[in-house]
């Protein structure tokens, strides 16, 4: 029984994690992540509304034509206090923006909007997070860019700066 | 001045290195060769002159001096003096000087106190020591010399990475470093016990001390590790399966199972080749570790660490040493004779299943870490998380766990299943009480930490059997050892699965006054003030956290280091004897409304956790204290001495 070349089996699997180590070392690094959800659809839901006196949403409400910000927000989140000044300048220059409010309180929601104003067209509630995940959304804030057939064109994970502005005023342009 | 002296001397132990190689090869080619008798000698005085160097190096942190390179981009004129001391090895060519110190330290050791071995094995093990070590003074001579010279001085410093100002850096690194030294140690007994024919339970008894000291460090390092991950970070976990944690994991992994197998060969001759194997691999393992820190091909939290032309120059390393080791392996180990045959249900077969598990386990982590690698390979980005590796590595260190329940027990060579059969009854009775309870008042904690606590409680039971029948005072130290180890094995493993089955958490905003609460704790965010450190300025909470009437006062940092800039939070933590209390405050938004994000965790006997890991390195201490001890008293009454 000739089991010799068993022996040198060691040897074969360090030079292979050896080539692959010098591959991994060699080989361009992109570290930029683009989410998996880009291109897909917006899945299935219908939300209540995350408080008194607006609206609820439903992926069939981001359906009618009309391309759109989603903002992913919540009263206890403080980025999404500082984003507030972006979003309303984002709805002056005509963006019309839906939002998911995340693990919230209704009476809390209401103090958020009544003190950072309310840029939002509809607000649905997700207590559980359920409709977050499913976006492929991990944090707050965030925001997708909605096209008008319900696709889901881009995804802006953190607070949206100053100099974002533009930029996702662009790119609803360009889905109309 | 002190700067050039130490590179002197660390040139002049690069010499001593070669000429133990030299001697080394010599002795192999047949000759007598004249270098033989200077092998010993170099090897000490090559641990000296690192010494020297090393120090050279750490006291040119004490005085600051500006004018080396290393120390201005390190350390800072007002850093702590703890932290100007750490900063000789918080950084690349430090860390590397203390490495080939600590490596050299260890050859002039086995030079100084090895007298199990025959001379030959010594000495080329020796030599082994030396080639490994000349691969790493190339490295500090040619491209990372931590001594050169900076003209001109600045005036300040530039300090060192926030993160690693704590106490933790002054031992998490070394510690891994001693664990990762005793593995190339136990690599170079088994190189030369190949090339020189000598592969046997004189060789093991020789290996094995190197081996539980590793080993005992990687333990103390990994617990560390994870404590400091715990608390510093601030993300209330304590294993991420991050690739750098994973890097440490892997080379504990492989040095678990060698110990175990390595007393099989030390008392009854058998598992020769596997234990070479494992030898090599736990080396090599702990090679990859280092690489994959250092070269920035997987990107984790340890990103302060990377460099990827000095991860090449380890990687280069390390395939050198490795394949070279492989390619003695595949000539060699054919020659080496069957061990001592042995039944499966026996002690060695315990420890065979032992090695199985864990080398499984070894495999599923390292495919794990490296996955997202080949998947990148591919065009896809991926990043392998804890799902993966929980549901993989868990039922497999469950049975593990189930197997170590009856392998103390069993005798060498052969058993007869009948004689533990009330033993087996008593654990199945443990695990069946305990999973039957879990089912019914906790039913939604999920399957693995429900057996964890099942399996967890019948092995802190099945531990202690061993000592059964024995005269306390009499029995060796190595089995108190063993049963101690394994005592904290249960003890970690239950703080796990009650961490992962029974942890709450609450995430919220308080204003001043204001209260939370979470699992029975009512949470009060009573101040919150500015506090100001060395070299930090942070906000402080001052959280009172009232249960049964009691009060306790938690206060979490969320700190701002200036130089350089970075934020970090410091968990508050709150130790009960049944769990912690894990509390965070975050820096509010400049456009806030006076209230700050508090998280909050109760983290039932989480603390269990790193107390195991502890109990288990002092399981290894007691075992190598035994060893040591035993072999002071009487060295020749060895039965395979000479085998």
């Amino acid at each position: 029984m000739n089991r010799s070349w068993l022996l040198w089996l060691p040897l074969a699997v360090v030079a292979f994690l050896g080539g692959w180590f010098i591959y991994g070392l060699v080989a361009p690094k992109d570290d930029l992540v683009h989410s998996a959800m880009v291109g897909k659809a917006l899945p299935e839901f219908a939300l209540p509304p995350a408080t008194t006196g607006v609206e609820g949403l439903s992926n069939g409400d981001m359906k009618d034509g009309t391309p759109r910000l989603l903002n992913i927000f919540a009263s206890w989140c403080i980025p999404c206090k500082a984003e507030a000044p972006q979003l309303d300048a984002l709805k002056k220059a005509g963006a019309e923006i839906d939002a998911i409010a995340i693990r919230d309180k209704p009476e809390d929601v209401a103090a958020f909007l009544s003190e950072f104003g309310n840029p939002y067209r509809r607000i649905g509630a997700d207590s559980e997070m359920a409709i977050q995940l499913k976006l492929g959304s991990s944090g707050v804030p965030e925001t997708y860019v909605i096209g008008g057939d319900g696709t889901i064109l881009y995804q802006h994970i953190g607070d949206i700066r100053e100099e974002h502005v533009p930029m996702l005023l662009e790119k609803l342009r360009s889905a109309r | 001045m002190m700067a050039e002296a130490g590179l002197a001397a660390l040139w002049l132990a690069a010499a001593m290195a070669l000429l133990q190689l030299a001697g080394g090869l010599t002795l192999l080619r047949g000759g007598a060769g004249q270098l033989t008798p200077l092998i010993k000698p170099a090897a000490i005085v090559q641990g000296a002159l690192c010494v020297f160097s090393f120090f050279a190096l750490m006291y040119l942190f004490t005085i600051t001096d500006l004018s080396v390179l290393l120390v201005a981009s390190n350390s800072h004129i007002d850093k702590p003096m703890i932290f100007k001391l750490a900063g000789t090895w918080g950084n690349h060519e430090g860390s590397m000087l203390l490495w080939v110190t600590i490596l050299s330290v260890s050859g002039a050791a086995i030079a100084l106190i090895e007298k199990r071995i025959d001379a030959r094995t010594l000495q080329v093990t020796l030599a082994v020591q030396a080639f490994i070590a000349l691969g790493f003074f190339a490295f500090l001579l040619f491209s990372s010399n931590p001594f050169e010279r900076l003209t001109p001085a600045p005036a300040q410093g530039a300090g060192l990475n926030p993160l690693l100002q704590d106490i933790g850096l002054a031992f998490h690194p070394p510690t891994l470093y001693f664990g990762y030294v005793g593995l190339s140690v136990a690599f170079s007994f088994a190189v030369a016990a190949m090339l020189t024919r000598q592969v046997g339970p004189a060789f093991a008894r020789a290996m094995r001390p190197w081996v539980l000291g590793a080993w005992i460090f990687l333990t103390l390092g990994i617990t560390a590790g994870s404590y400091w991950a715990y608390y510093e970070l601030g993300w209330g976990g304590w294993w991420f399966w991050d690739p750098v944690e994973n890097a440490s994991l892997m080379p504990w992994l492989a040095a678990t199972a060698l110990l175990h197998s390595v007393s099989v060969l030390a008392t009854r001759n058998a598992l020769r080749a596997w234990t070479i194997m494992l030898a090599l691999v736990a080396f090599a393992m702990s090679m990859a570790g280092t690489f994959l820190v250092r070269s920035g091909i997987l990107t984790s939290v340890h990103a302060f660490a990377v460099d990827p032309e000095r991860g090449s120059f380890i990687l280069a390393l390390m395939l050198v040493y490795t394949s070279l080791a492989f390619i003695i392996f595949a000539l060699r180990i054919g020659t080496v004779k069957q061990g001592e045959p042995f039944q499966l249900l026996s002690r060695e077969g315990g420890i065979v299943a032992n090695n199985i598990f864990l080398s499984v386990i070894l495999a599923v982590v390292l495919i794990g870490t490296l996955y997202p690698l080949a998947a990148e390979a591919m065009g896809d980005k991926i990043s392998v998380g804890p799902p993966y590796f929980n549901k993989t590595t868990a039922p497999i260190a469950l049975l593990l766990m189930l197997a170590l329940l009856l392998g103390p027990m069993l005798r060498w060579r052969r058993d007869d299943i009948k004689r533990h059969k009330y033993w087996l009854v008593g654990f199945f009775a443990i695990i069946l009480w305990s999973g039957v309870a879990l089912w019914k008042f906790a039913p939604d904690i999920g399957i693995f930490p429900m057996l964890g606590l099942a399996f967890a409680l019948a092995l802190a039971v099945a531990a202690w059997v061993p000592l059964k029948g024995r005269k306390l005072l009499r029995t060796p130290l190595p089995v108190f050892g063993m049963v101690i180890a394994h005592f904290g094995l249960a003890v970690s493993v239950f703080g796990m699965a009650s961490e992962s089955g029974f942890s709450k958490e609450t995430l919220t905003a308080l204003a001043p006054g204001e209260s939370a609460k979470v699992a029975g704790w009512q949470v009060k965010l009573a101040d919150v003030n500015p506090v100001v450190g060395d070299n930090w300025v942070a906000i402080e909470g001052e959280i009172v956290a009232r249960t049964g009437g009691r009060s306790f006062v938690l206060r979490p940092q969320s700190r701002q280091f200036f130089q350089p800039e970075m934020q970090t939070s410091e968990a508050a933590l709150l130790t009960r004897w049944n769990g912690q209390l894990y509390a965070v405050i975050a820096q509010p938004d400049e456009n806030g409304d006076g209230r700050w994000q508090v998280r909050l965790w109760w983290k039932p006997f989480v603390s269990f956790i790193w107390l195991g890991g502890v109990l288990v390195a002092l399981g290894g201490l007691i075992a190598l204290l035994g060893r040591m001890f035993r072999r002071a008293k009487k060295p020749a009454k060895n039965r395979w001495s000479e085998a």
